[in-house]
């Protein structure tokens, strides 16, 4: 089975995120970068499936130099080969857009199954798996525990709202986005990071793709939430800021 | 405005969340007329009920292969009553469903679908969140086609919605064939037996992401156990396999509305906070200030949840 991951760089999960000057973006100096998990699980179900049957697995991501360090990570996990599609301007880029990119890079592998995280943890849009497969015209299924080869195919496990689940069949090629929480992710080893080192990543440029970026979606404006209730802050040391806790909770809040 | 308003079905009713949408849906519409679209193989009952909720029209887009949700059936039959019908907007509520299919209808119309949409401002602008619920984003179509829009559950009322005199009903069948289903879904089914029911519990302490590892999960039970609490988790903690499944809460685990709501070190990414915010008192333990969890909390403590959960422990004891 040949199959395509996509994976995405995103902002560290604590890293602390300040709005940029023109307020249309995030400031990107002092940002450490990682894997997007969503797209680890996809990853980390890519490699099972290799493991089980036999194949090959490449990655591909989208994004300016520094994504390379978040190739270089899934490298070192196990998948044979990258694609890098180099673009400085996915910050204009709208879902389909960005997804215009990835399917055309992915269209000359013929790949038999394209796998990717459910959402993204910065934009969070949850798009770009099912824009794909529709540019692709492959079917395609959303929110996947579990991959399993069929004779006819594959058969996935899609997670329901509130506890339900349901099992689907699909022919290949077939484009999957999967949920977290299906496999155990894997830690790269020093072996494999050294071996990381060695493998093929072909980089693409993005203006070589010919999807230029018009979008149909603009970002107007970043602006922190307001505060959907006003919040006791307790101050003081831990010790001081519990026991004020618990007097609220007792006498003002009576949920004691 | 013409507005489309897709209502969702779920265990043979309307959701809750449907008409959530439909209040944003009158919204874009300003004083035009809202056409609600029940989709399946049987819609009559269901479009009756759709019909008395002050709704322009109602369309039955009916087909025997519609009777299960599959994302290519109802791609290809929305895509052609939006081209019969020429909306301005199509409105979703944004669920797992809208989700699996909605983004694809947007593609093949060339535009993009504006998902989990919490607030709709003038222009119209769209707001989302952005970075877990750190920021907001306002987006604005380009206006060169239909604009698709779905709503977060919780973000409009739902008893918002006007009333108003019977809405016209119509049928629409659209042109299908089975083999443009590429996939074959089975019944929905149940996961495991729940054994534990969080939605009854009084008070709950929940731990995310903050406790690091496993081995430091007795801090949080010695701290519900002083309670009298129920342990719930978001979603990371179970992924992982620290705690069960059936602890977790938010929208892929169970709702809670307890007394008190005691989030230790949880960020309150949206989707743990669907599942907790109806909670009487809901009291945050985060190192960080900026923690979205922190919109929602009456009561909150910034710091090392190493050092505050023992002192809490020691003080529930002290109090008691």
């Amino acid at each position: 089975m040949k199959i395509i991951v996509a994976i995405k760089q995103v902002p560290e999960r604590d890293a602390p995120v300040r709005i940029a000057a023109n307020h249309k973006s995030i400031d990107e100096a002092d940002l450490n970068w990682a894997m997007n998990e969503p797209d680890a699980y996809a990853l980390e179900e890519a490699l099972q499936l290799k493991e089980k049957n036999g194949g090959e697995v490449i990655v591909l991501s989208a994004g300016p130099e520094r994504v390379g360090s978040t190739i270089r990570e899934a490298l070192a996990k196990g998948a044979d080969r990258a694609i890098h599609v180099i673009a400085d301007d996915l910050g204009l880029r709208d879902a389909l857009g960005v997804a215009k990119l990835l399917a055309e890079a992915i269209k000359p592998e013929n790949p038999d199954l394209v796998l990717t995280g459910l959402q993204s943890e910065d934009l969070g849009l949850g798009q770009t798996g099912v824009i794909v497969a529709e540019l692709l015209g492959l079917p395609h299924s959303t929110l996947i525990l579990q991959v399993e080869k069929t004779d006819a195919g594959i058969k996935v496990k899609r997670e329901l709202e509130e506890g339900w689940f349901q099992h689907i069949e699909l022919h290949l090629p077939a484009v999957l986005t999967i949920q977290s929480g299906g496999n155990k992710l894997r830690y790269a080893t020093l072996m494999g990071i050294k071996r990381a080192k060695m493998k093929e990543v072909r980089a693409v440029n993005a203006a070589d793709l010919g999807q230029a970026a018009v979008p149909v979606l603009t970002l107007e404006q970043i602006s922190l939430p307001s505060k959907q209730k006003s919040t006791q802050i307790l101050p003081g040391s831990a010790k001081e800021a519990a026991a004020a806790l618990v007097e609220k909770l007792k006498f003002e809040a009576r949920v004691l | 405005m013409s507005v489309l308003l897709v209502l969702e079905v779920r265990g043979g009713k309307i959701t809750r969340t449907s008409w959530e949408a439909a209040a944003a849906a009158q919204k874009l519409a300003g004083g035009g007329g809202v056409t609600a679209v029940i989709i399946g193989a049987q819609t009559e009952a269901l479009a009756a009920e759709a019909a008395g909720r002050g709704f322009a029209a109602v369309v039955r887009l009916e087909h025997p292969l519609l009777g299960q949700y599959t994302a290519d059936g109802y791609v290809a039959a929305l895509q052609q009553l939006i081209e019969k019908e020429r909306p301005a907007y199509i409105v979703f509520p944004h669920t797992y469903q809208v989700r699996d299919f909605a983004p694809a209808l947007a593609t093949r119309i060339g535009q993009v679908l504006i998902g989990d949409v919490i607030a709709i401002g003038e222009g119209p602008t769209f707001t989302r969140q952005l970075m877990q619920g750190r920021l907001n984003g306002s987006f604005k179509p380009a206006g060169s086609g239909p604009c698709f829009v779905s709503v977060q559950a919780g973000a409009f009322r739902a008893d918002a919605v006007t009333s108003g005199a019977p809405a016209a009903i119509t049928t629409f069948t659209p042109t299908l064939d089975a083999s443009q289903i590429r996939t074959k879904p089975s019944e929905p089914f149940r996961g495991s037996a729940q054994t534990v029911d969080l939605g009854s519990a009084q008070l709950i302490v929940s731990v995310g992401r903050g406790i690091r590892e496993a081995e430091n999960l007795p801090l949080i039970e010695n701290l519900a156990a002083a309670l009298g609490a129920e342990i719930a988790a978001s979603r990371p903690i179970c992924d992982n396999g620290w705690l069960p499944m059936e602890r977790q809460v938010g929208s892929s685990g169970q709702s809670v509305a307890p007394k008190l709501y005691l989030a230790v070190g949880i960020s309150g990414a949206i989707q743990h906070l669907v599942g907790m915010k109806a909670s009487q008192c809901i009291v945050a333990i985060n190192k960080d200030p900026d923690a979205p969890i922190f919109e929602v909390a009456d009561y909150g403590i910034v710091g090392d949840l190493f050092e505050v959960v023992p002192a809490l422990t020691e003080a529930v004891k002290a109090a008691k």
